[in-house]
């Protein structure tokens, strides 16, 4: 399988995978390292005063030897959002950041508007920015254009695990974007899904909520790394097209008994 | 004087950012610091002073999607 590029760091998996809402830490760092995924997201939140919590999280993130991609998740205004990205930057010394800017608090909407500002904003103070957003081809390209090279559209509402909603537009914004390092991010539910998005020729997938949430959360991340290459490799090897009538595997030359209708 | 931190407002007695940290007892080694929006790099704390009605955010990493 070929690899895959963020910005200027290439990597062999195409999985990108969350640290939240695992049973325990043991079992994050165990799901991780079964996904084989080699970059990670986390989030920045405000630390009690006395507490550790951030500390202790570090280490376990840490252990792992994996890339660090912070979010903002939550923020709600261009402002919060390129202020907490400053935050990463500092806290965690990387110039990545998956920008999120939320419309809507029930379905998590990205509010593509601020988006699109943020993003200019940030790459032109030196971030590389992986911008959360819906599968609007004209959004896609505003964010092209504002410098991001990586674009990452939902399949569907955070954590909804409802698969790919609109695939004929994500196959839209691959085949208009096809030099844009692209990245379903958001909605997926099970390795199929994941699967699908690679089929389509998307570059890698970030999840987190389908793995955390499974029954046995290390043995779905083993399933989704699995969906993943399967998607790859079905991308790489090329898929027939579809069409709408049959036609038989089986030779027709030489079937018994058969003869030519006159 | 009267600040907001991590947005409660607080009555504090330090004048600089690292001041401000020992006073709260933050005892971690992880945080980010915010200052009216504005990142203020760990080489700076000791030097930059606080005002009445500064809005100041200490953050750290934490799990997320």
């Amino acid at each position: 399988m070929s690899t895959v590029k963020f910005y200027d760091r290439e990597f062999s998996s195409r999985l990108l995978i969350g640290t939240a809402l695992y049973p325990s830490p043991k079992i994050m760092q165990d799901a991780i390292r079964a996904s084989g995924a080699q970059i990670v997201t986390v989030s920045l939140r405000r630390e009690a005063a006395g507490g550790k919590t951030g500390d202790a999280f570090w280490s376990l993130v840490r252990e792992l030897d994996v890339a660090v991609l912070p979010n903002t998740a939550g923020c709600r205004t261009v402002r919060e959002a390129v202020t907490t990205a400053k935050l990463a930057r500092e806290l965690f010394g990387t110039p990545w950041i998956k920008l999120e800017v939320i419309a809507d608090n029930d379905t998590l909407q990205p509010d593509v508007v601020g988006l699109v500002e943020a993003a200019a904003i940030l790459v032109n103070d030196g971030f590389e920015v992986f911008p959360y957003c819906t599968e609007d081809l004209g959004v896609a390209m505003r964010l092209v254009d504002a410098g991001c090279k990586v674009v990452m559209p939902w399949a569907a509402p955070i954590g909804s695990a409802r698969g790919i909603t609109n695939r004929d537009a994500l196959r839209l914004l691959r085949d208009r974007l096809p030099d844009v390092t692209l990245v379903v991010d958001a909605g997926l539910g099970a390795p199929s899904h994941a699967a699908q998005a690679l089929e389509l020729g998307y570059d890698a997938v970030l999840l987190n909520t389908a793995v955390a949430k499974a029954a046995d959360p290390v043995a779905m991340a083993n399933a989704f790394r699995l969906g993943v290459e399967a998607g790859r490799t079905a991308y790489e090897a090329g898929l027939m097209d579809a069409r709408d009538f049959a036609s038989p595997s089986t030779p027709v030359v030489g079937t018994p008994f058969w003869h030519a209708v006159s | 004087m009267r600040v907001t931190i991590n947005g409660e407002q607080r009555d504090i007695a330090a004048l600089r950012v690292d001041a401000l940290l020992s006073e709260l007892d933050y005892e971690g080694t992880h945080f980010a610091v915010a200052l009216n929006f504005d990142v203020v790099p760990k080489a700076r704390w000791a030097e930059t002073e606080l005002k009445a009605g500064d809005e100041i955010e200490i953050i750290t990493p934490r799990q997320g999607g």
